[in-house]
């Protein structure tokens, strides 16, 4: 198994996913069939090769810093779980 | 209604429409009440939109009377249910967005429409995307129609199923390392995945964003070429759009094949490929020689890692994207929270399924600290690698032809407990992904009565030559209009 329990627990943790306590066993042994699977790539003679960062070369492009959009807050909103007043509610941060 | 329009593809029906033999309610009509036949079988549907249906074939009905008819006009379609639809569900196969009505539409949905097209209904898929059975659908496995215990393949597999099934002559979908090729493969209809970039993903649910691109499944490469004239092109709202002309997909499709250079990759016809499925690949290669296609072997030596590859970069693009889900603006929120970081976990680990949270576990580790050198950095100088085997093949020929996938259907069940097993579903097609390429599958013959793929991969931009290959060889094969019996 090349990941243990505390790793994975860790993992979820930064991922800020919950597993139930009966789906953790199998994760724990399929992430480490994943891990396993992609460590061949460790045999891959990559020196002096640069990290591929786009599919067809380009960069990134940019556009003017305009106001394009009508505000559509309160339409957006209707799929908010928890709204008020326009804002979004969460629980309390700071005591 | 006396005709069989079910069983017309896009082109037959709009020459159909356009010469008055039935209208686009009726045509809306007949594909509804299909749909409602069959969908218990299938479940191809997450959400069928019959009002919304009726009323935009009215719509299109008065538009052609009034001499207003866009090139799709009246024409029936139905959405992978990845593309937001403004007002109506979109779930992308997940609990998360399982209540989620879009406020907008995708740039996709809303060209169609402009163009007059008529959507029925927003059709099943793997979770975000991430599946190759359609097995991870939080909304239940869709069964295909060639045989109701197997896989359609996915993530498509709604939209393929549909095509294959009739119920739809057309279906959009997205392709992130197979996911429109495999399906269509699978069930027996047409599947093109353009070059990254040529078809807007605005309003497409992100998997992975370096990876994904929209297409079409069909029942012909003819009709491919209808739509991608429609979708492709420039969309200011998507920053990996890119500008390129926008050919005239249709005209390209009268082309021959003399003196087309057809790439064999001798990888492709290693161990891992059926010995039938490989055979009638092979017959598929003979027809296109026969037609003046020069067939040359060219050499992938690093196909292999392609799977291993992609299974660092889009899980890792994964877990970027997916991060948007929180249960704050949309999707699933989890009951009573103790606190903030127990709402985060909670809402995402009850909301996303098992494979989804497999794969955004991924992408954390392998961008992780202490990880990120040995995993993503070193992917992405695979990646390059892979894509310069490409551009080499590509200096010797117009077009690389083989498998879509290493078996035809297998059935639900069969491999969703090994991921592994699932993820090497994808090892001729996931390639062109990660070069950004444009490739197509058409059928090319049947195993036990189950259909399999030719898998076609052009230069970037090369969707002509896809097209003009399919559309050729679909003139001299008719494994595309084969009818799964129960569906006729």
């Amino acid at each position: 198994m090349s990941l243990d329990k505390d790793q994975v627990q860790h993992i979820a943790m930064l991922a800020r996913l919950r597993l139930a306590d009966d789906e953790f066993s199998e994760t724990v042994d399929k992430l480490s069939r994943i891990v396993d699977f992609v460590d061949q790539l460790s045999q891959a003679d990559t020196e002096n090769v640069v990290p591929m960062a786009h599919p067809l070369n380009e960069s990134q492009r940019l556009r003017p810093d305009r106001v394009t959009e009508p505000n559509d807050r309160d339409h957006v909103q209707q799929n908010a779980p928890l709204v008020e007043h326009g804002l979004y509610l969460v629980p309390k941060v700071i005591e | 209604m006396a005709l069989d329009l079910h069983a017309q593809t896009l082109t037959q029906l709009a020459a159909g429409l356009e010469r008055g033999d039935f209208s686009s309610v009726e045509l809306t009509e007949a594909l509804l009440a299909r749909i409602e036949t069959h969908e218990q079988a299938l479940n191809a549907f997450i959400t069928v939109t019959g009002d919304q249906a009726l009323a935009a074939a009215k719509r299109a009905d008065a538009a052609r009377v009034a001499g207003a008819a866009g090139v799709l006009n009246g024409l029936p379609i139905a959405h992978k249910d990845i593309f937001c639809t403004r007002g109506v569900l979109t779930t992308c196969g997940s609990r998360m967005l399982e209540n989620f009505v879009s406020p907008y539409d995708a740039t996709v949905v809303e060209r169609l429409a402009v163009a007059g097209a008529v959507v029925l209904g927003k059709t099943n898929m793997d979770e975000f995307a991430m599946g190759s059975s359609n097995e991870t659908s939080y909304f239940g496995p869709v069964k295909n129609p060639w045989r109701l215990d197997c896989s359609p393949g996915g993530s498509s597999g709604g939209s393929a199923a549909a095509v294959a099934a009739r119920l739809t002559p057309a279906a959009t979908g997205t392709d992130t390392g197979g996911s429109i090729r495999q399906p269509a493969a699978l069930t027996g209809t047409v599947g093109l995945k353009p070059t990254y970039g040529r078809v807007s993903r605005y309003g497409m649910i992100a998997f992975a964003s370096s990876l994904d691109q929209a297409g079409i499944i069909t029942r012909s490469s003819e009709d491919a070429a209808l739509l991608l004239g429609v979708m492709a092109g420039f969309d200011e709202r998507d920053s990996t759009s890119i500008e390129h002309p926008v050919a005239d997909y249709t005209a390209a499709l009268s082309g021959s094949l003399k003196g087309l250079r057809v790439g064999i990759v001798r990888q492709h016809f290693d161990e891992g490929l059926d010995e039938q499925c490989g055979a009638a690949v092979k017959e598929a290669l003979a027809v296109l020689e026969s037609q003046g296609a020069i067939l040359t072997e060219v050499d992938m030596p690093n196909l292999d890692l392609s799977v291993p590859t992609y299974y660092v970069v889009a899980p890792a693009e994964c877990s970027s994207n997916l991060s948007r889900f929180d249960g704050m603006r949309f999707g699933h929120r989890a009951e009573n929270p103790e606190d903030l970081l127990d709402l985060y976990c909670r809402s995402r680990g009850e909301g996303f399924g098992a494979e989804v949270k497999r794969r955004i576990m991924t992408g954390t580790y392998v961008l992780s600290a202490g990880y990120y050198d040995a995993y993503y950095l070193k992917a992405q100088q695979v990646r390059h690698l892979i894509a310069d085997d490409f551009h080499k093949a590509f200096a010797e020929v117009d077009v690389i032809a083989g498998p879509t996938s290493p078996t035809a259907a297998f059935r639900l069940g069969d491999k969703i407990d090994d991921p592994i097993t699932m993820y090497l579903n994808d090892i001729y097609t996931i390639g062109a992904n990660l070069a950004g390429l444009p490739g197509m599958s058409t059928p090319c013959g049947f195993v036990d009565g189950l259909p399999v793929g030719l898998h076609l991969v052009a230069p970037h931009w090369g969707e002509e030559t896809l097209l003009r290959c399919g559309h050729n060889y679909e003139q001299l094969s008719s494994w595309h209009q084969a009818c799964p019996e129960d569906f006729q």
